[in-house]
């Protein structure tokens, strides 16, 4: 294909078809970044001015009271201490978990394993919504309601990050794994050493999508946490919002705080989450 | 070649193979599939706030929950306002995904990792705190939105108040979280197309439309049926939208099947009611999704 | 370096691990600690309410979580189903039956009798009675609530009217007044709260439900009268057809004037003297409800409203109710009712809270805000005793608001509305009948 000179590239951009694409890339990405920057802008609004007409793109007079207030009132920092311990815990176990399953789905050998594996395919298909109450029920037997066990126990496997890791595990030659028993390596040892280095990409798209998936539950936490200092930042989020109604420069102040994580580390890390997204839609 | 010095046995790598999978598949096992069959039982019964108080106030009724909610006026509306949902939302989605990658990957861009981040970024933010700013930008007196279409000479809209208006508001809201995902996969795919193809096509004398219509999209028919059939499931679990949004309003216009089964099962305790509700709607999804198969099978296969 | 990556991993779970278990474990074994769930405004004085109790009693510590009134039913449910219901409550006096009959609420008979601050009869006899289930008291009351007028006089007077309408008819005209003055939408009447029909159906004749509970009577000459006149305020445009999410904030509103009428409870007396500016103060006032009939006929002036109001009481399952009773006597001392009506507006079920003088001299009764309330106290009538009662009046809310706005006509609504009620009483027929046999 022949590429255009430099000469050309320049002048190229001028060019009516070139602003186009541009100009609707630009507006697109507009529209994409405007609600999120005008979070920004009202969460340092004074009480009120936001609702005023006509409505305000920038505060008038900056003020940090609303990050104070909800830091030292709302609960929110709080909430998002615990959000970040959940998630912590959720990427690290889910982690280990699909990872080990994966590769064992991938490149051990057991009685029945594809016919799990095709079963645990299928089930993909069952809405998650459909196990909450019963799991609700149950979690108040096991005494895990209103705690953050009771959060945590259904994100600690997932069929999606399982499948994941297999696609990805096969890709790992035989011959390095049979390298390795030959040397005596037990099947621990082996996985530790040999195989976890390969998987790094994947396991590395795994944790953010384990980290990301769990930063931003809102319906099972909703659920499972009544106690205030329990909750987790969405949930915080939603009952201020109910209860706060009018104080909409507060409410952005709290979105920008249950935002803005997130977004820093999709940015930070925005490869790997692309990565997964495409190895687990793309391959059949 | 040396001899292995203990040649682990095929037994024990069975055992070994158990231990890798057990922690994944228990959990599976016990915090999914064993409440999906107690949920099954629980559809059969008629499980209320009586019965959590106190189990001798349980009946099992059999398939009577069904047939309640299948006559449940709201049901039906919830089913009408989940399909009204999934029926615009999913193609417009689809087609701003489909356009958004297409101008990615064409060669005019400029900047294409900043713009892709960008158009990504609503994908990873948490849905309660952009649903609360999109209500504020939408409110109907200080919004932002109508305070544009003011000043382009129109009418103000009540998107949050107006049962005509709140679900597109929703779906709106549905299609700009969501396009990013899509974008990526679009993009992959369009990767995936061989440029000999749009060469040939281009000495050809085609422009730029007719290229797209008689190479990118049949290119792309697989991954366009993959994207439709998980984008349309995922969209029929339509919930958090209208909680935080709506809360089902106005006049119950933005109460989706999943938004009717958490009313039922968390607000009322009607338990016995919701798991029947969640099962309808299991049933509903396998049925659109192999329709959609096999409606892309007959398509395909016709064209052959 | 693949041990050194599973090791980070093992490490973040193990510390992941006394997150849980930390968690798990403090503050519920806690013998010291009485957890105390309030709603709105009554959970965000609560600290300082309490403050002297916490002087008391320096050995417990109090941990107050506030809900949102929004939530508040349902996160009291789940948390009953979950297990995970804290040592006492504020709840809405209508909810009692639901609690009691869930059997989560602790009798209080065997505290009163023991009590030397509470005395029954001090208690007005209507909101005392909402407090007894089945002739046990599961409750006590904690402040009464009732729906009232809260109206701009500077407005009214603005129209020609100086003093508020008491009856029907004059509420129309003064409401079609004010519209010819500018005031394009006179009366506020959210369409997510059921509270302001429950109180124009209460004005009139008749129960709600039928049978003792177990049928509804919505299709009856009483209610259909109710809903109508609730219908002609959307007809004539006097009421906007506004949902929760649009009124930003109601005190700013009312103070610019948007409206003239809000039909709303005594909390708000709280709020509006802390939100509108000093001006404004004396250019507001709470006026009883009016009533169907005009003044001068028999039953005619201004009409009943809904006895509501919160009450406290104790979960069965709590560990420490003799310090949740403590806590309940503590809020129910005069003195410290009346701290609780400065700092909130909501007011005391004690006739001799009303009496207390405070510092200035004045008593609430004499209070310029309060009065209308103590007039309208004595008109009050309970919505019906039933644990659905909290569903059944969101229905017939939705069902209004359907006949307002998607033009269902009012024969029709009312008969669907009883089909409804019927239905969601199904369960208690049956367990009323099985427990009859």
């Amino acid at each position: 294909m022949s590429r255009t000179t430099s000469l050309s590239a320049a002048s190229s951009f001028w060019r009516p078809s070139s602003l186009l694409v541009n100009g609707l890339l630009l507006l697109a990405a507009l529209a994409a970044l405007f609600p999120l920057f005008w979070m920004l802008s009202v969460s340092f609004m004074q009480t009120g001015a936001a609702s005023s007409l006509p409505p305000p793109l920038w505060p008038q007079d900056p003020t940090l009271a609303h990050y104070r207030q909800l830091l030292s009132q709302g609960g929110i920092g709080r909430a998002f201490v615990n959000s970040l311990g959940l998630a912590l815990a959720v990427t690290c176990i889910s982690t280990l978990f699909n990872a080990t399953a994966g590769y064992a789905f991938a490149k051990l050998q057991f009685a029945g394993r594809d016919r799990i594996f095709a079963l645990l395919i299928a089930a993909l298909v069952i809405p998650g919504q459909v196990a909450m109450l019963p799991l609700f029920l149950m979690l108040k037997n096991l005494g895990l309601i209103n705690s953050w066990g009771g959060v945590l126990v259904p994100g600690l496997a997932g069929i999606f990050g399982i499948f994941l890791v297999r696609q990805y595990a096969r890709s790992i030659p035989d011959e390095l794994i049979e390298a390795a028993r030959m040397d005596g390596a037990g099947e621990f040892r082996l996985f530790f050493s040999v195989v976890l280095p390969v998987l790094k990409p994947v396991l590395v798209t795994l944790a953010v999508f384990a980290f990301l998936g769990s930063w931003n539950d809102f319906m099972w936490p909703l659920i499972v946490l009544t106690d205030g200092d329990l909750l987790t930042l969405p949930v915080a989020l939603a009952s201020l919002s109910r209860e706060h109604v009018q104080d909409s420069e507060l409410m952005m102040a709290g979105a920008v705080i249950t935002v803005l994580p997130v977004l820093l580390l999709f940015v930070a890390l925005q490869r790997y989450y692309m990565q997964g997204l495409l190895m687990g839609a793309v391959k059949q | 070649m040396t001899l292995p010095a203990h040649p682990p046995s095929r037994a024990r790598r069975q055992t070994a193979a158990w231990a890798f999978v057990a922690p994944a598949l228990s959990v599976i096992a016990l915090f999914f599939a064993v409440p999906v069959l107690l949920g099954l039982a629980l559809s059969l019964s008629d499980f209320d706030i009586y019965a959590l108080a106190d189990l001798g106030n349980l009946r099992f009724v059999g398939l009577g929950n069904y047939g309640q909610v299948l006559q449940m006026p709201l049901f039906w509306q919830a089913l009408g306002n989940t399909v009204y949902f999934v029926a615009f939302g999913v193609p417009l989605s689809i087609a701003v995904s489909l356009g958004t990658a297409v101008l990615l990957q064409s060669r005019l861009a400029r900047c294409k990792p900043l713009f892709r981040t960008a158009l990504f970024a609503p994908v990873v933010t948490t849905l309660v705190a952009v649903a609360v700013i999109w209500r504020y930008l939408f409110h109907v007196k200080y919004g932002l939105v109508n305070h544009a279409l003011l000043s382009l000479g129109f009418d103000p809209v009540d998107w949050l108040g107006d049962p005509q208006w709140a679900m597109p508001t929703i779906i709106l809201f549905a299609v700009w979280k969501n396009f990013g995902g899509n974008m990526i996969i679009f993009m992959a795919a369009l990767q995936a197309v061989p440029q000999d193809l749009y060469e040939a096509a281009r000495l050809d004398g085609a422009g730029p439309w007719a290229q797209f219509r008689h190479i990118t999209l049949p290119n792309l028919a697989p991954t366009t049926l993959m994207v439709s059939i998980l984008t349309t499931a995922g969209y029929f679990q339509l919930f958090a939208e209208p909680y935080v949004m709506t809360q089902g309003g106005p006049l119950q216009s933005t109460v989706s099947v999943l938004y009717l089964m958490y009313e039922e099962g968390f607000k009322w305790w009607n338990l016995g009611t919701a798991s029947a509700v969640a099962f309808l709607l299991f049933l509903i999804i396998v049925s659109v999704t192999q329709g959609l198969l096999w409606l892309a099978r007959r398509l395909s296969g016709g064209r052959a | 370096m693949a041990d050194r990556r599973a090791l980070l991993r093992v490490g973040a779970a193990g510390l992941a691990a006394p997150l849980l278990a930390g968690q798990a474990g403090c503050g519920r074994a806690d013998p010291n600690l009485l957890r105390f769930w309030a709603m709105g405004r009554e959970a965000e004085v609560a600290p300082q309410l309490l403050a002297g109790f916490e002087r008391e009693n320096p050995g417990l510590r109090l941990q107050i979580e506030a809900l949102p009134w929004s939530a508040a039913h349902e996160k009291l449910l789940t948390a009953f189903a979950g297990d995970a219901l804290p040592d006492m409550a504020q709840m809405g006096n209508s909810w009692l039956p639901e609690m009691a009959a869930l059997g989560a609420l602790e009798p209080l008979q065997p505290f009163l009798d023991k009590s030397r601050t509470v005395d029954k009869a001090d208690y007005f006899s209507g909101i005392w009675a909402t407090n007894e289930v089945a002739g046990r008291s599961v409750g006590l009351p904690w402040y009464v609530d009732t729906r009232l007028l809260f109206v701009r006089t500077d407005l009214l007077a603005r129209a020609g009217f100086e003093r508020v309408p008491r009856d029907w008819n004059g509420w129309l005209r003064c409401m079609a007044a004010l519209q010819a003055t500018g005031v394009a939408t006179p009366l506020l009447l959210p369409t997510q709260e059921f509270e302001p029909l429950l109180a124009l159906a209460l004005q009139q004749r008749g129960e709600l439900l039928k049978d003792g509970g177990r049928r509804g009577n919505f299709d009856s000459e009483g209610f259909r009268q109710a809903l109508r006149f609730y219908l002609l305020m959307f007809q004539r445009g006097f009421a906007p057809g506004l949902s929760h999410n649009q009124v930003a904030n109601v005190a700013q509103e009312f103070g610019r004037g948007s409206f003239a009428f809000y039909i709303t409870g005594p909390w708000n007396i709280g709020e509006f003297k802390r939100r509108l500016p000093a001006a404004l103060q004396d250019r507001w006032i709470t006026a009883p409800l009016p009533g169907p009939l005009p003044e001068g006929v028999p039953g005619g002036g201004p009409g009943a409203s809904v006895a509501g109001g919160s009450s406290l009481v104790v979960f069965r399952h709590s560990q420490r109710k003799p310090q949740a009773w403590k806590l309940i006597e503590y809020l129910s001392r005069p003195a410290v009712q009346q701290q609780f009506y400065r700092l909130t507006g909501n007011l005391p079920p004690r006739r001799s809270s009303w009496a207390l003088a405070d510092e200035g001299g004045r008593s609430l009764a004499q209070d310029r805000h309060a009065s209308a309330f103590a007039e309208q106290l004595e008109r009050v009538r309970p919505a019906p005793a039933v644990p659905e009662w909290e569903r059944i009046a969101q229905e017939m809310q939705l069902f209004a608001t359907r006949a307002a706005f998607a033009g269902v006509d009012l024969e029709e609504t009312v008969r669907g509305l009883d089909v409804r009620v019927d239905a969601i009483l199904e369960k208690r027929r049956w367990m009323l009948d099985r427990s009859a046999r």
